[in-house]
Order: structure tokens, then sequence, then C-alpha cells
């Protein structure tokens, strides 16, 4: 079994003995990531800190089945999951299934590419990816684009990228926290991903052409 | 070993940054990358999108549902 990683083994035996500050300072740290990530199956800031205190009532009780084969942390966020996605089923029974979808669709526009028996350049780009407009990236504006593509993503890919992207887990704590084979999760990341990217590319055509 | 071209090597990106891609893919990859700067700019594009998905917002806990978190540790502890 691996070995626990100092701050954790200490936290946890503060934890166990019952230390107020030890649970405040964990709860303030962790917080923000819980509810990020509660927030992708649940709807609403409210329902997310009720999920969340639910949570960290489950983490409490299984305080002395952690075993230290992940980090306290990702073993946390994977309480969260569990939390929330059952919370989350019970919500889905009132919401529309577009957000339970599957995804089969081609991840990019396969216009985008030249066609395979094209006698020049099979397989390369027929509309090539523009310059970006500079500092555009770091607009208000641009983190709302963001945020919209990722609430339109199916279910487990907004999971992968929250994970990885939004809160830099590791592939292999993500996969943990989500039951996944590390190329599944692959996968799911970089649809996700690839439709973010195109979502901000969209977005700054259209503000090119209104500038 | 034949080249890799643009539509392949854009759905190898996210590998490629994980350092998942096996080496010959990750070398046809490199290749493919020297010679095309439409491909850079999108690996370019790829790795700014990632980049700012990490400096989003953070949502914070309210001060109310931090005190009953706080409440809950005590009565555990008490059990």
């Amino acid at each position: 079994m691996p070995r626990l990683e100092s701050t954790d083994a200490v936290r946890l035996a503060a934890l166990r003995a019952g230390d107020e500050h030890a649970f405040a300072e964990l709860v303030d740290e962790l917080s923000p990531r819980m509810l990020r990530l509660a927030r992708v199956y649940v709807t609403g800031a409210a329902i997310a800190e009720d999920t969340l205190q639910e949570a960290w009532i489950v983490v409490l009780g299984s305080l002395d089945r952690f075993e230290g084969r992940s980090s306290l942390a990702t073993w946390i966020l994977g309480i969260v999951v569990n939390v929330a996605r059952a919370r989350g089923r019970h919500e889905s029974r009132s919401r529309p299934f577009s957000s339970l979808s599957t995804d089969d669709q081609p991840i990019i526009d396969p216009d985008r590419f030249l066609p395979p028996d094209h006698e020049r350049w099979p397989g390369h780009w027929a509309i090539a990816p523009a310059p970006w407009p500079e500092h555009a990236l770091e607009t208000a504006e641009a983190a709302q684009v963001i945020r919209e593509a990722v609430a339109q993503l199916p279910q487990t890919q907004r999971a992968v990228i929250t994970l990885r992207d939004m809160i830099g887990c590791t592939a292999e704590e993500t996969c943990n926290a989500l039951a996944l084979s590390d190329a599944n999760q692959r996968v799911l990341l970089h649809r996700a991903r690839t439709k973010v990217r195109a979502a901000l590319e969209q977005a700054f055509d259209t503000m090119e052409a209104l500038a | 070993m034949n080249e890799m071209d643009c539509k392949e090597l854009v759905e190898a990106i996210t590998a490629y940054l994980d350092g998942t891609l096996p080496a010959a893919d990750r070398r046809r990859f490199n290749t493919h990358l020297e010679n095309c700067p439409y491909c850079t700019e999108y690996l370019a594009q790829m790795r700014k999108t990632i980049a700012r998905l990490g400096t989003l917002d953070e949502s914070t806990l309210s001060h109310d549902a931090r005190e009953r978190l706080l409440v809950a540790f005590r009565d555990w502890r008490t059990g």
C-alpha cells in the first residue's frame, strides 16, 4: 500500500481526534472544489451546499475506513461525486433529458478538413483556425462563453473537464473519483476541451465581425 | 510510417499533452507540427483554453453553510 502523504496523515489523525480547527481548515481548502464538482450533478447553489453537507457527513462517518490508497482530497472528491450523483438522479426526473444525453456527434465539424481523397492535401485543414484576438481570452465575456459551453456538455464530460482542467486533478485522480478507465477519461476530456475551444472560436469570430 | 495529417493531429492533442501518445505517434505528431502553422495555432489555442478553464472564479461556501458544517462536526465528535 502506498504511504500516506505526510500532511494527509497529520490531518487524518487530527480529524479522528476531533480537532475542529483541522476540520475547518480542510473545509475551507476543499469546499470551492467540492462545490464546483457538486454543481456538475445538481442545480442551484443551495442544493450544492446541501450536497456538500451530506458529503462531509459521509466523510466523517467513513474516516476510519480511509486507507490512503489515494490522497485525502481525492478520496473526498470521490465521495462528493457519489453523493451529488445520487441527488442529481433524484432531481433529473424533472429535468430535460438533453443534459443526460450521450454524445456521438463528430468532435470537430468534418467540413473543417479536406477529404481523405484530396489530391494534394488529404486530411488537412479546409478552414484553418484563425489566430484569436489578443487578450480576448482574458475577458469576462470569454469566461462566460466557457461556463456556458461546459454547462452544455454531457454530464460525464462535464465531470471530467471539471476535475481535470478546472480543479486541476491528475488523470489518475479523475479516474478514481469517477470510476472511469484511463482511456475513457481521456476521450471524454478531449471531446469536452474540443467543444469549449470551438465555442470560444465561434464567440471570437462574432466579436471580430462586430468590431 | 505514414505522415500524420491535420485531422489526426487534432484528435491526438489530449493524449499528446498527457504524455500517453505512443512514441511513434509522438514523433509523427511533432514532425507534422514543425511543418504546419495551422496545427501549431490550433494546439496553442487548446493549451490556452485549458489554462483559462483553470482560472474561472471559484464558488465559495456561504457563511451559514460553513457554520452548519462545524455544528455537524461537533455532533459527530460527541457522537
